[in-house]
């Protein structure tokens, strides 16, 4: 099955290659300590346009394989290509969503998503208008004046969302981003991401364990086998037509057989994950 | 409690304690009222020394000198503090090799070098802020090396990706958060510039409050010591109340100015 999976991949002749991963294998180590190898010979194309998300269980360095990425670490073996150059530090071409809080708390909702284009020399004035602009696109505009801390979760994630997409980086990583808000608000965040996508297509690389996310956002999804030394291990096209609606996509048919499919492999891997466990108490 | 009733109690201490300071001196109740005034003075002298102070305006020279050393004294120890603190934390291993000394200069009792600043910078309004400075730069130094180390690091991990370099991450990341901790003890540090102002111009110098209280004391009036003590109290609460205007300017952003929202 996974040779079949991997048979169904797009053809990387036409489309260009935004992220290529090329045996990629990441290590930490402390002096003094045996080295932990959290990913092992990573190989990884996204193209330009093209919506990738990463399941694996909890620990398996899907968020080490993204930091990679994002030239947030070096790889000890292996490399990163973005357009086909190898990635020489951090990755200018790359938005980030990270799972954690990552606003300035010191910023309002306006000077957090300005600050991207305010740095790069854009006038004030001008980023302030299209920053304007971007929290109405996410559904913001009457909170311009806010302060993190007086936003709700989905809020703040949606003022992150703005923040990286104004500066309209050819590629998204995102780190589960909407891990830490409630199922409903997941919902809506997926369906504003794809609606955003949907208007400028770049290439994500999209990092979540919850399967059901990860099929009704992507257009492919990889596998990750359990850490330590974890390995992609599946790989699998999601044909579902779009534009989708993240609630409703669940209830067809196909929605239903992509994820049996791919629920099959995940399992096992999830299992590895707490061996203390037997087969039977879970399933 | 509500706000009136907490007025009201807070009031009737005062009117308690001056009562009682009242009966002590003034009536055979305790003791002789003359040898208790002689030591502790009376409501109503303390009272009149005050009111000619203000009436007369000469109090309004030397709360002004005073002032005008404890500005300075935690506009120059903040300055440096910030400075130092973020080379510093920055600079790790220039940190630990300063360290023991840093420590050791904060372990000293300030009080001793006031004859050194008298003889360095003389008995005018310098020799005040140098011992001033000496115990504000501690505390915001502190703060700041804090601050600076315990930036976020997803904060950070996200400036970097927004595609900040090194002088924006300290413009607006390191510096915003070291400021958050000099803010966050601003009432000790601005405390401590007072401190080092008046115990200056105690032990030495030609205008101040704390040359009133010890010319006061000088002359054993007591009256005069007690009026300088309450004037001192009067003005640090004036200075910490600003502070607070201050503060809620400079913090609008941070949860716990607002009940915790």
């Amino acid at each position: 099955m996974r040779a079949a999976a991997r048979a169904e991949r797009p053809d990387q002749a036409v489309t260009p290659r935004a992220i290529g991963f090329e045996g990629v294998t990441i290590e930490f180590g402390t002096p003094g300590q045996a080295v932990f190898r959290a990913v092992e010979g990573a190989d990884l194309s996204v193209a330009a346009g093209e919506f990738v998300a990463i399941v694996g269980p909890t620990g398996c360095g899907k968020s080490t394989l993204l930091n990679a990425a994002a030239g947030l670490l070096t790889p000890a073996a292996g490399q990163v290509r973005i357009f086909g150059a190898p990635l020489p530090g951090l990755n200018r071409d790359a938005g980030y969503l990270f799972q954690l809080e990552a606003l300035m708390p010191w910023k309002t909702a306006l000077e957090n998503v300005a600050i991207g284009l305010e740095i790069a020399g854009t006038p004030k004035r001008a980023a302030r208008d299209q920053a304007r602009d971007w929290l109405r696109r996410v559904g913001l505009a009457p909170f311009a004046d806010r302060y993190p801390h007086m936003l709700s979760g989905g809020q703040r994630k949606r003022v992150a969302m703005a923040q990286v997409l104004i500066r309209d980086p050819k590629i998204m990583l995102m780190d589960e981003p909407f891990g830490p808000l409630d199922a409903q608000t997941r919902l809506i965040m997926g369906d504003l991401l794809l609606r955003l996508w949907q208007e400028n297509r770049k290439a994500v690389l999209f990092v979540t364990h919850d399967l059901e996310e990860a099929i009704s956002l992507a257009d492919r999804v990889v596998i990750m086998s359990a850490g330590p030394a974890a390995r992609i291990i599946g790989d699998f096209p999601i044909n579902l037509a779009r534009p989708r609606d993240v609630s409703e996509i669940k209830l067809m048919p196909e929605f239903q057989a992509l994820h049996r499919d791919i629920w099959h492999m995940l399992k096992s891997e999830v299992l590895k994950a707490y061996p203390d466990l037997t087969m039977g108490e879970i399933s | 409690m509500n706000r009136a009733v907490l007025i009201a109690l807070q009031i009737s201490v005062a009117v308690v304690l001056v009562l009682a300071w009242q009966i002590t001196t003034t009536t055979h109740l305790v003791g002789n009222p003359q040898d208790l005034a002689f030591f502790f003075s009376t409501p109503g002298d303390v009272v009149r020394q005050i009111w000619t102070w203000f009436a007369t305006g000469s109090i309004w020279y030397n709360l002004w000198i005073t002032l005008e050393e404890s500005i300075l004294a935690f506009l120059i120890g903040a300055f440096a503090a910030l400075v130092l603190g973020f080379w510093f934390a920055r600079k790790p291993r220039l940190g630990a090799v300063f360290d023991p000394y840093v420590k050791g200069a904060n372990a000293m009792p300030r009080v001793v070098l006031a004859p050194i600043f008298t003889l360095w910078f003389g008995l005018g309004i310098w020799s005040k802020v140098a011992l001033g400075f000496t115990l504000v730069f501690f505390i915001v130094f502190f703060n700041v090396v804090q601050g600076v180390r315990e930036a976020d690091k997803t904060v950070l991990s996200n400036a970097r990706m927004l595609g900040m370099n090194e002088r924006q991450l300290l413009r607006h990341v390191y510096l915003p958060s070291a400021l958050s901790w000099v803010f966050s003890s601003l009432h000790t540090s601005i405390g401590f510039a007072v401190v080092g102002a008046v115990v200056g111009e105690y032990l030495g110098s030609a205008a101040g409050l704390g040359y009133l209280i010890q010319q006061a004391e000088g002359m054993f009036d007591v009256a005069g010591v007690f009026a300088g003590m309450f004037v001192l109290a009067a003005f640090v609460i004036a200075i910490d109340y600003g502070v607070t205007l201050i503060e809620r300017r400079l913090l609008v952003w941070q949860p716990q100015l607002h009940g915790g929202s």
